[in-house]
């Protein structure tokens, strides 16, 4: 069995890594998981955290994502997120934008609770507490954010 | 018969239109480039959500209880029509072919007695659809302050069209679109979006192999909406390369066609010139004859 994987983060607008890799730490919306290789093949959807790469030297780099879903199998990884940024290029204003977009999501999935159910109001906040957790893992502070109203 | 003067002010005004056109044929190039960079860019996400997304319909349609985005309303009664064109004209038919689609879609399904509304993106379109269509609009969306359109003006649309949907305005969506080909040639397409059409290919293979987590159901209604914002997303991108190519080779043509006039006004011009010298030959000449 090879000993690496090849992992790949894209976002809509662009590839943002591709590189082979030993493992990858994933936060998946039931709980964390790592995918090495010959891993069985999974989809899972993601909550936003940090997701963890080993590459094949045993170098950690770590991205910052607001969610989205992985296609694990055997050889490969790939990260579909709809905004990812590498640790180091997490600043506050970045922070403050998504959780700003998170607190929008929230107040407008709770302004129509009859018509989309108490899970997706349920979802939208426990986005919102997530993506706070991730701003304090970081380093950052989630309560700069200005809230929209 | 023009005199000389008119002509050479002719002339004069030609050069200047095909300074301009020249111009915006080489802009035209320059953004096409990174129009297509762009589009390239998005694609191994757009590839990779189908192939996730052909996997999860395929088992998920046969059963019954698929979300709504996937098994539509029940309904085919109200359509929705998102016509996608360009916020600036002067790029040959490119507003123009994708409008005449949309309005034989509009005159189809009228015809079949279907409602109609029309939710317009970028302002040329709009324009030529307001005559017929005025009282259809349901919504517009201005991207004449985008320089480059990115996700987020996608996700925006989307979301639009999702509360819509939700809010049971229309049972089927389509998007209209000029899907890039070549710099000559761009193809308006229409592509319906709600419900989710199944994707060719043979994908029932696919999906047995995944192991989903959590369900199939959890993450199909999760992907659903994405998978709508991620198609709108490719068709501005098309949309984008495809005005660049249409702008450039309609400016290309200008080019040449104001080579073509002065060309033809310098031939007049040099004629006029010549005529009016053997004139003045000829009258010293009699003049001197006559003494």
């Amino acid at each position: 069995m090879a000993d690496t994987m090849q992992f790949d983060l894209v976002s809509p607008e662009r590839r943002l890594a591709s590189v082979p890799v030993r493992e990858v730490r994933l936060p998946g919306s039931d709980g964390d998981l790592t995918a090495m290789p010959g891993h069985a093949p999974t989809i899972v959807t993601l909550r936003p955290g940090l997701v963890t790469v080993v590459a094949a030297d045993g170098t950690q780099t770590e991205f910052a994502v607001t969610g989205g879903f992985a296609e694990i199998n055997g050889e490969s990884v790939s990260l579909l997120a709809e905004r990812g940024h590498p640790r180091g290029e997490m600043t506050q204003e970045i922070l403050d934008e998504m959780i700003r977009d998170a607190h929008r999501r929230r107040k407008s999935v709770e302004q129509k609770r009859d018509s989309v159910g108490e899970e997706i109001v349920t979802a939208a906040v426990k986005m919102l507490a997530d993506m706070e957790a991730l701003g304090t893992h970081v380093g950052l502070d989630p309560k700069q954010a200005t809230i929209p109203d | 018969m023009p005199s000389l003067k008119d002509l050479k002010n002719r002339i004069g005004s030609v050069k200047n239109t095909r300074k301009i056109t020249k111009a915006m044929q080489m802009v035209a190039a320059a953004k096409l480039r990174r129009a297509q960079e762009a589009a390239e860019a998005a694609r191994p996400y757009a590839d990779r959500m189908a192939a996730v997304m052909a996997g999860l319909t395929a088992t998920a349609s046969g059963s019954g209880t698929a979300p709504r985005l996937l098994a539509g309303t029940g309904e085919d009664r109200r359509h929705l029509l998102v016509v996608m064109t360009a916020e600036r004209g002067l790029a040959g038919g490119f507003n123009s072919s994708i409008v005449k689609l949309a309005r034989q879609h509009a005159e189809l399904l009228r015809g079949q007695g279907k409602q109609v509304a029309i939710l317009t993106v970028g302002k040329k379109g709009r324009e030529q659809l307001k005559r017929d269509y005025g009282s259809l609009f349901v919504s517009h969306v201005d991207l004449s302050e985008v320089k480059r359109v990115g996700y987020d003006n996608a996700r925006a649309i989307a979301e639009d069209v999702l509360d819509r949907f939700e809010a049971g305005e229309f049972d089927v969506a389509t998007i209209f679109y000029n899907r890039f080909e070549s710099v000559i040639s761009q193809i308006p397409t229409a592509r319906q979006i709600i419900p989710a059409e199944a994707p060719e290919g043979d994908a029932s293979g696919a999906s047995a192999l995944y192991d989903y987590e959590p369900g199939e159901e959890a993450i199909l209604a999760e992907l659903l909406p994405r998978s709508v914002a991620t198609q709108i997303f490719a068709a501005l991108l098309e949309n984008a390369a495809s005005e660049q190519g249409a702008r450039m080779s309609a400016m290309d043509n200008a080019t040449r066609n104001a080579g073509d006039m002065i060309d033809r006004l310098t031939t007049e011009y040099n004629r006029s010139r010549q005529a009016a010298i053997t004139k003045e030959l000829i009258e010293i000449i009699s003049g001197a004859e006559a003494l």
